[in-house]
């Protein structure tokens, strides 16, 4: 603080409060309705928590909706994890090596493989929806897991933050490494991976949150309801014909997508900030 | 960039690129190339023939008033997103830089709604304002206005660009907090004994040396709203009431999927592809800028 004004640390206090608030609302709503009966949220807001807590999310992690197809919202978060987790991993083996090749090595078309890879930053899932659905189809994987992991587990970002770090890492490791007569695989394995340790677990948080999160891949892939994933699977619940609209279990179902994605958050808010800033540089 | 000192080896090199290269070809270049050549051709409706016709596509596209009118209503939802994510980023981010106690806990209040999804942040949005049991939509009836986005184009605009920037607030307050406390103390003491009130540092001194963080705030914002926020959309509007909420990504998919117009629908995924390579170099360009700073 550079100068003292009482007036002004109020007002500080009061903006950043009021932010939080606003923030925080649609969340506070959402639990709220959550935690009620359907009869409760019919033409009337519930500004104060139901008793209907654990038999609502119990209801949606057993039987889901029944008027949306009745998948149990737990086969959901499952298919959910399955697809950040297989997202993480494997965007992460694959880059940490080929930055590993881009980096520590000199062979012909190295620059050719580099600007393939640089590509495909330049193309989200976005903007090629219905050839890359085409090419999965042809491959027969609509329904499985690897449709669903596999288109996006290429990732320039992922592998340029590896060749970021891996350039910082001095040569005389390397060197030294070579003298004692460590191979590449070897030098790979026992220096450059523990070394990465930190990058790693701050990329895992991002790609985390970044394959719960996908909405537009599985809307495409998956047809067979057992394969729906949460995020996706909320909108299957918003739009019920003839049916009171249940608020209070599609309510209960979106606190349990947050769930996982904003727990990661904040256990691992360091390792969450240095990802977020070092992927974007 | 090269390291001096490497390893040689003839085949495992392209041993480790090769998981990588493989799913690239695969999954990005194979497709998009489909996409391109894609857009060149007119498909009968039963998908048996289909006949080369150079950019006719294009012409189309640009000649349709409902794409002309997507184009436009994109532009509006990313301005009105971008901007309403960006001033109250940096608003709350500025006040969190003045605060001695408590920042840390303010700071980490403020940043999960990252990790919301943008379908399920369309969600909870769309709760508050559901006409028949919303408690915004209810307020605003009891003060005697009937909010109904199912109906109203404008409002149906508002609740999507209220739901994108509520999620992209926390992304935009954590970069400008960390430009801010990279600005020098000593900069704002200097001006503080000059008699520069809070309000005259922030103009003259804070937000001009933020301009890097901002711009580059500005090309990621820009780059949400164009493409990540195709489930809020989806989830919440379905690009209705009348095509009000139309963006250009969601025609893309209702063009393909729903439509099966492929022709059309890889014509819109081309020009998308221009503007997503457009903003990414020009993000590039700004970087390298930045970093002679």
């Amino acid at each position: 603080m550079i100068e003292n004004r009482p007036l002004l640390v109020y007002v500080t206090h009061g903006v950043l409060i009021l932010g939080l608030l606003v923030i925080s609302f649609p969340i506070y709503i959402a639990f709220v309705a959550s935690t009620h009966a359907v009869e409760d949220l019919i033409a009337t807001v519930q500004p104060w928590f139901g008793g209907q807590l654990i038999e609502n999310y119990l209801t949606v992690l057993r039987s889901g909706k029944q008027t949306a197809g009745g998948v149990p919202v737990s086969t959901m978060m499952f298919n959910s994890l399955i697809m950040a987790l297989g997202i993480t991993v494997g965007k992460i083996m694959i880059s940490i090596i080929s930055a590993y090749a881009i980096v520590f090595f000199r062979f012909p078309f190295r620059m050719f493989f580099f600007w393939i890879i640089f590509l495909t930053l330049m193309l989200p899932v976005e903007v090629r929806i219905l050839p890359t659905y085409k090419v999965v189809a042809d491959l027969g994987l609509l329904n499985t897991y690897a449709g669903l992991t596999l288109p996006l587990i290429a990732s320039a970002t992922a592998t340029f933050l590896f060749r970021q770090f891996f350039l910082t890492v001095p040569d005389e490791l390397v060197e030294a490494a070579r003298v004692d007569g460590a191979g590449p695989v070897r030098f790979f394995l026992t220096i450059l991976l523990p070394l990465s340790r930190t990058n790693i677990a701050a990329l895992s948080v991002i790609l985390f949150i970044y394959g719960w999160n996908q909405y537009l891949w599985p809307l495409l892939i998956t047809t067979d309801t057992d394969m729906t994933t949460i995020v996706m699977g909320i909108q299957r619940m918003l739009f019920v014909a003839d049916a009171v609209p249940e608020w209070n279990l599609t309510m209960a179902t979106a606190m349990l997508a947050m769930l996982p994605p904003v727990v990661v958050v904040l256990v691992m808010q360091r390792q969450f900030v240095k990802g977020l800033v070092e992927t974007e540089k | 960039m090269q390291k001096r000192v490497t390893f040689r080896n003839l085949w495992l090199p392209y041993l480790l690129l090769a998981p990588q290269v493989i799913v690239t070809l695969i999954f990005f270049i194979w497709p998009a190339s489909q996409a391109l050549f894609q857009s060149l051709l007119v498909e009968d409706p039963f998908g048996l023939r289909s006949e080369f016709v150079w950019f006719q596509n294009f012409e189309e596209l640009f000649a349709d008033p409902l794409y002309l009118d997507s184009l436009l209503i994109t532009t509006v939802f990313s301005i009105s997103t971008t901007f309403l994510a960006l001033t109250s980023g940096l608003l709350l981010a500025v006040m969190a830089d003045r605060v001695v106690k408590g920042a840390a806990a303010y700071k980490g209040a403020l940043l999960w709604p990252y990790a919301v999804a943008p379908a399920v942040a369309g969600v909870l949005w769309l709760f508050l304002f559901s006409p028949a049991n919303g408690i915004i939509a209810l307020t605003l009836k009891t003060m005697g206005y009937d909010w109904n986005h199912v109906l109203n184009g404008g409002e149906a605009m508002l609740l999507v660009v209220l739901a994108a920037a509520w999620k992209q607030i926390a992304y935009n307050f954590l970069f400008f907090l960390a430009g801010l406390q990279m600005i020098p103390k000593s900069l704002l003491e200097a001006a503080a004994i000059d008699g520069a009130g809070p309000g005259k540092r922030f103009w003259t001194i804070i937000f001009p040396l933020l301009s890097p963080t901002t711009f580059f705030l500005l090309v990621v914002n820009v780059v949400y709203a164009f493409f990540d926020t195709f489930g809020i959309i989806h989830a919440v509007t379905s690009g209705g009431p009348a095509g009000a909420t139309n963006i250009l990504v969601y025609k893309v998919y209702a063009d393909g999927f729903i439509g099966l117009d492929l022709g059309g629908s890889a014509a819109q995924s081309v020009v998308l592809m221009a503007i997503v390579i457009t903003l990414t170099v020009v993000q590039f360009r700004y970087l390298e800028r930045r970093v002679q700073y």
